[in-house]
This record gives C-alpha cells, structure tokens and sequence, in this order.
C-alpha cells in the first residue's frame, strides 16, 4: 500500500438476511479529511458509518484503521467515536458526567477527566451547561454536548451519523459552518454522513455518493457537481437538464452527440464510446446563457435558437424554460443582473449559448 | 372550581372513595385499635386500654433478646428479601429476552408468563405439593435416572421454591415495562465510548431499569411477606411465617390483640421501606425518567 489511510474500507459487503446493503465498497479516507457519505435513505451510508464504529460486522471484505484491521474488534476498543442522529445520551447522568464517560472508561484520573471535560464544554461554547441534565437542554444544545463527549476522548476518527438533521434550517445552516471550523482546529478526521447535499458540498473535502449499496462516485465538491460520473450523481446533486442523445462520435474526451430531429451538441464524456450508443446529456440550469435572437453567443461556445415557455421570477435570478425543438425543453437559470425591462418574457425567441466542457455525456 | 365540576368529580370519584374507606381504612383502623384493647378469653376483644400486646411482642425469653415471635416477623422479612432476589435473578434475563424479541413475539411470551393466573393460587400451590413429595413427580423422575431422592417438602427450600413460583410474574412484568422502554441506542453509545459489556450493564442499563427493578421488588416483597398458603402447604407448619403467626393468634390462639399488634408492627415496618422507595422515585421523577 502506498498511502495508509486514517479508514479503510476494502472490497466491504454487508448483507442483512437477502438485503445486501453495502455492495462491494472500496474508499480510504485520508488524515485529518472531513468526509461525507452522501445518498438517499436508505442507500447503505449509514451501514457504512456503523461498520467503521464496530456495530455491524462486514460480511466480506475487510475494514481498516491507521492501517490496522478492526473487522473482528468490538466498538469498544476502536479508537472511534460516533456522534449519534438521535444524540444518546445518557439521560440519567449529568452533562458533565456524559462527557467524561469516554475518559472514566479509560481509567484517567479525575483531575484529567476535569479539566478535560471543561475544556470540551468550552470547544463547543457551553461550558456552563456541566451540571444540567440532557433533558433541561435546546436540540441544538444537546448535539453540541453530543458533540463534546465524542471529541473529548481524541478519536483518531469521529463519524457523524447525520448529526444536523434533527435541527431547523437556521441551526443546521450555522452547525455546518460551526463544525467545520471545529475539524480544522482539532485536525481530527470526519467521517460525516448526510442525505443532505447542500450540507456535504458546504462541509466536505471531499465526497463518497452512494446509491444502493454502491458507492458511484468519490472526489471533492466541484468534481461531484462539475463532473458526475454517471446520471444519479448529476441528479442527486443540485439540479441538471437531461436530454436523451445518441453519439456520432467520440474521441477521448470530446463527443458529438444529437439531440432530438436535428442538434448537433459538442460534450465532454468520460470515456471512449460507440458511435450509435444511446446516452444522457446532462447540463446544469446555472451553465446555459440567454442572449436576443441573432446573437452569436460567446467564443467557443456552442449556441442553438430556441422559444421561451416559461417564466419564473424567483428574485436573484429567473428560471426559464426554453424549448428549442418541439420535445427538447431546457431549464435555465439567469441571474437578474438586467433591468426589469429587459428581461426575456415568455413566448420570445431567443438563443442559448454553452460552453461544450459545461455539457456531458453520461452513461447511466 | 364552578360547582358542576365540584359534583362531577364527587360522582366520579365517590366510588372508589367509597370503596377505599369501607374495605380498606376502616379495618385498617380496627385492627390498630384492638391492637391496644384487652384480650378476650373466648376471642374478640375487652374494651379497655391495654399495652400487653406490644409488650408480648417486644419483651425478650430467657436469654435471647428477640423472642419466638418477633423472630417469625424478622424471618418472613428475611425470606421477602430471599424470594425478591432470586425472582429478580431469574426475572431479569428473562425480561430482557423477552424484550428483545420483535414485537410480534413479545405478546405471546408475556402471555406465557401470566397463563398460571388462570388457576386458582392454593391448587397450583398443592400442585407443586405433588411434584416436590417424598413420592411425587420430581422424586420419581430422579429415581428413574438412577439418583438419589431428596427430601424436599415441609422444607424452607420448598416454601422458597413455592414463593418465587408464585412472585416470578409480579417481577417479570415491571421489569419488562422498563427494560422495554430502553433506547438500545445508548447501549451502542457506550460501547462507542469505551465501555466493555459489564460496562455497559452496570452504567446504563442497570441505571436506567432500576425503576423496573424497585417496582419488582415492592411488588413480590410485600405480598410474600404476609403469604399464608405457601407456608402451610409447602412447609407443613414447619417454616412458620408471618401469615401462619396471624393465623394462629386469630384462630387457634385467640389473641386478638396480640394478632392486630403483630400486624401493625409488621405494616410499620413495610412502611418504612415504602417510604424509602417512594423518595427514590420523586427524586428519578426530577430528572425525567
């Protein structure tokens, strides 16, 4: 192995009865990343997140920390921490009493634990809340003392099982941020799952989509959103247009495709593929340009005469519909940087422009 | 309060109010009352002020400082604790299994459990008289197995076995209501933070069923205390408990006095350990469990 990863998956299955949830994953998290596992309920990212922590044993394949194999140790002697969706925590013992449990666990002395347990409270800016009991706290509060009894202990890895999703938007909206800032500081590694997306392209260094049981693509936010690999990807993740296409013909990484009776479209693909194949061109509502009929568009790109049909004012920006054959619509999203005068109405003929490397031939 | 909630609460509650002052309080009274009136040769009481009971109760024989009957109230206590205890052993992991079962399953085992409350408690308890006798099933099915026999009724350990018997259900259902209630999730929490599986037990689990736990105790230790049928059938007059020692002052005896003073002295104490238990829960209650 040429890298040791802080987690390792290898080849990793886990079957519950004919259900096979995880389906053959292979991942490393590198030191001191915040990860995200990012798919919909359901997907396996969870299973994932709890195999690492040691509450399910893989059926196959092999999980690793720093290194060392774990498959067969109980949760308890991993040097992980979870921090729970629900939060867990004890609700017979104090704050401060949940926070040291990991340290009295270890056996530390008591002024350890202390002084330890203070300065946890301290990271996550409740250090007066030690002698309540969880009931007597906001949901927000108890995530961050959810928060504070993982990290006090310095796991070599904390896993987040969709740690924010219990709270509302505002909360959720500062936590990400909270908690980001948090990982830098503490230089521990994340392992963060979420269904949301938004969240994972705030938070992330990079990020694991999953799809039952199947992880379908890894890499940092802009390659998941600018490069999908396939059409989950591009659809899981913020918004795309999706025009059935057929190739004409590929090189490399360049493709001409037609779309519908009569477009031809320059795309970026992944891979070589056959002349005649049937596939998806996928570009974002954020990439296409609008311009008055007759315009050129700008150099490079590629531009086709269409009619709008539809007009949506959402106030930073307005989302078009645009058709440019009879069974070819496109979504389009323009910033509102004209004055209201100008601004296309629908039923007017206009031209989109797009930059060939902004569309995509996928597969899937 | 408008006066048409004033008379409805009247009629909803009068019932049992009812109920409570004429079967419960007023006996209750009675006997606290006889216990200080004099006795009457030919059973009943004499009106008079008298201490005599207390002081049969309480005076020392010879050279022991607690006498014969003192010593049968102390003694039931004794097989109250015995009986709570070895329930709460078999009744703990039974209730956990029976709780970790999937939902569907669960109805029929706590079923199982209460099936012996459809026969009357003395034939169950005769029955038992027949697997445990010097010739009963037990004895027999040990000879067929080529052991020795073993004389077990008209024994404590028969009269022990008879009380557990009869109290297993009374532990197993508290216990289950609060094993069940259990967030499994906080076991999985701890185990995250280190905690091995005794851990785990002694930290979190035992903890957060304790209230199950208390109210199991109360439930077997207080109807044990007074039983009556087990002792008799079981231990043949041997293993004398406190329901024997009423028995006997009521019936045979004819000390009604001394019967009602035994039976306040036994409830004095009951209640201080109810008391106990009470303050424990409203103490739990504060902290929302």
């Amino acid at each position: 192995m040429s890298e040791i990863y802080d987690v390792e998956l290898r080849n990793v299955t886990k079957k519950f009865g004919d259900f096979t949830a995880v389906k053959e994953i292979s991942l490393g998290v590198r030191k001191g990343e915040f990860f995200s596992l990012l798919g919909p309920s359901g997907c396996g990212k969870t299973t994932n997140l709890r195999m690492i922590a040691g509450f399910e044993a893989p059926t196959s394949g092999e999980i690793l920390l720093g290194g060392q194999p774990v498959s067969q140790l109980p949760p308890f002697k991993r040097n992980v921490n979870t921090v729970f969706q629900n939060y867990a925590l004890f609700p017979h013992l104090t704050v401060a009493e949940n926070v040291a449990f990991g340290l009295e666990m270890k056996g530390l002395a008591k002024d350890e634990i202390r002084r330890r347990v203070a300065d946890a409270l301290e990271m996550v800016r409740l250090p007066d809340s030690g002698a309540k009991k969880p009931h007597q706290l906001s949901g927000g509060q108890r995530q961050r003392i959810a928060l504070a009894r993982a990290i006090v202990n310095q796991p070599r890895v904390l896993l987040l099982d969709e740690p924010l999703g219990a709270l509302d938007l505002k909360l959720r909206k500062a936590m990400q941020l909270e908690l980001k800032e948090l990982q830098r500081q503490l230089g521990i590694t994340f392992v963060f799952v979420t269904h949301d997306q938004e969240e994972a392209l705030v938070m992330s260094d990079r990020i694991g989509v999953m799809n039952h049981g199947k992880l379908l693509q890894v890499g940092t936010p802009e390659e998941i959103y600018d490069r999908p690999a396939n059409r989950f990807v591009a659809d899981f993740i913020g918004d795309t247009n999706f025009l059935p296409c057929r190739i004409r013909e590929c090189q490399e990484e360049v493709a001409w495709v037609q779309v519908g009776q009569s477009l031809q479209v320059k795309a970026a693909c992944t891979q070589t593929l056959a002349q005649g194949k049937e596939a998806t061109l996928a570009i974002r509502p954020e990439k296409i340009h609008l311009h008055p009929p007759g315009s050129e568009g700008s150099p490079g790109e590629d531009v086709f005469a269409g009619r709008i049909v539809e007009a949506v004012f959402m106030g930073t920006d307005t989302r078009y519909v645009v058709e440019l054959e009879p069974t070819i619509q496109l979504v389009v999203r323009f910033q509102n940087v004209n004055a209201a005068a100008e601004r296309f109405r629908e039923g007017e003929n206009v031209v989109v422009s797009w930059q060939p490397t902004s569309a995509r031939v996928l597969l899937s | 309060m408008t006066a048409r909630r004033k008379s409805l609460l009247a009629i909803l509650l009068g019932p049992g109010a009812f109920w409570i002052t004429l079967f419960f309080l007023i006996p209750l009274v009675l006997v606290v009352v006889y216990s200080f009136l004099e006795r009457r040769s030919g059973g009943g009481v004499l009106w008079s002020f008298s201490l005599d009971a207390y002081v049969k109760l309480f005076s020392p024989t010879g050279d022991t400082l607690i006498n014969d009957f003192m010593m049968i109230l102390l003694r039931s206590l004794w097989w109250a604790a015995l009986t709570s205890f070895v329930c709460l052993i078999i009744g703990y992991p039974l209730a956990f299994f029976i709780a970790l079962q999937p939902p569907s399953h669960r109805t029929a085992y706590l079923f199982f459990v209460l099936i012996p409350f459809w026969t009357n408690f003395l034939v169950r308890t005769y029955a038992w008289k027949f697997i445990l006798n010097n010739n009963g099933l037990l004895n027999n099915l040990l000879q067929a197995l080529g052991m020795k026999r073993i004389a077990l009724i008209n024994t404590p350990t028969a009269v022990l076995i008879g009380l557990v018997y009869g109290s297993l259900p009374f532990m197993v259902l508290p216990l289950y209501a609060s094993i069940e209630k259990l967030d499994f999730d906080l076991v999985e929490a701890a185990q995250d933070l280190g905690a091995n599986y005794v851990r785990v037990f002694s930290r979190v689990i035992l903890p957060l069923t304790m209230p199950g736990i208390v109210a199991g105790i109360v439930l077997v230790f207080i109807p044990v205390s007074g039983q009556y049928i087990v002792p008799t059938i079981l231990g043949g007059g041997k293993v004398a408990m406190l329901g024997n020692l009423l028995a006997q002052q009521f019936g045979p005896a004819l000390n009604w006095p001394f019967g009602s003073a035994i039976a306040v002295v036994f409830m004095a104490l009951l209640m201080v350990g109810v008391i106990f238990y009470l303050r424990g829960d409203a103490r739990e209650e504060e902290v929302g469990l």
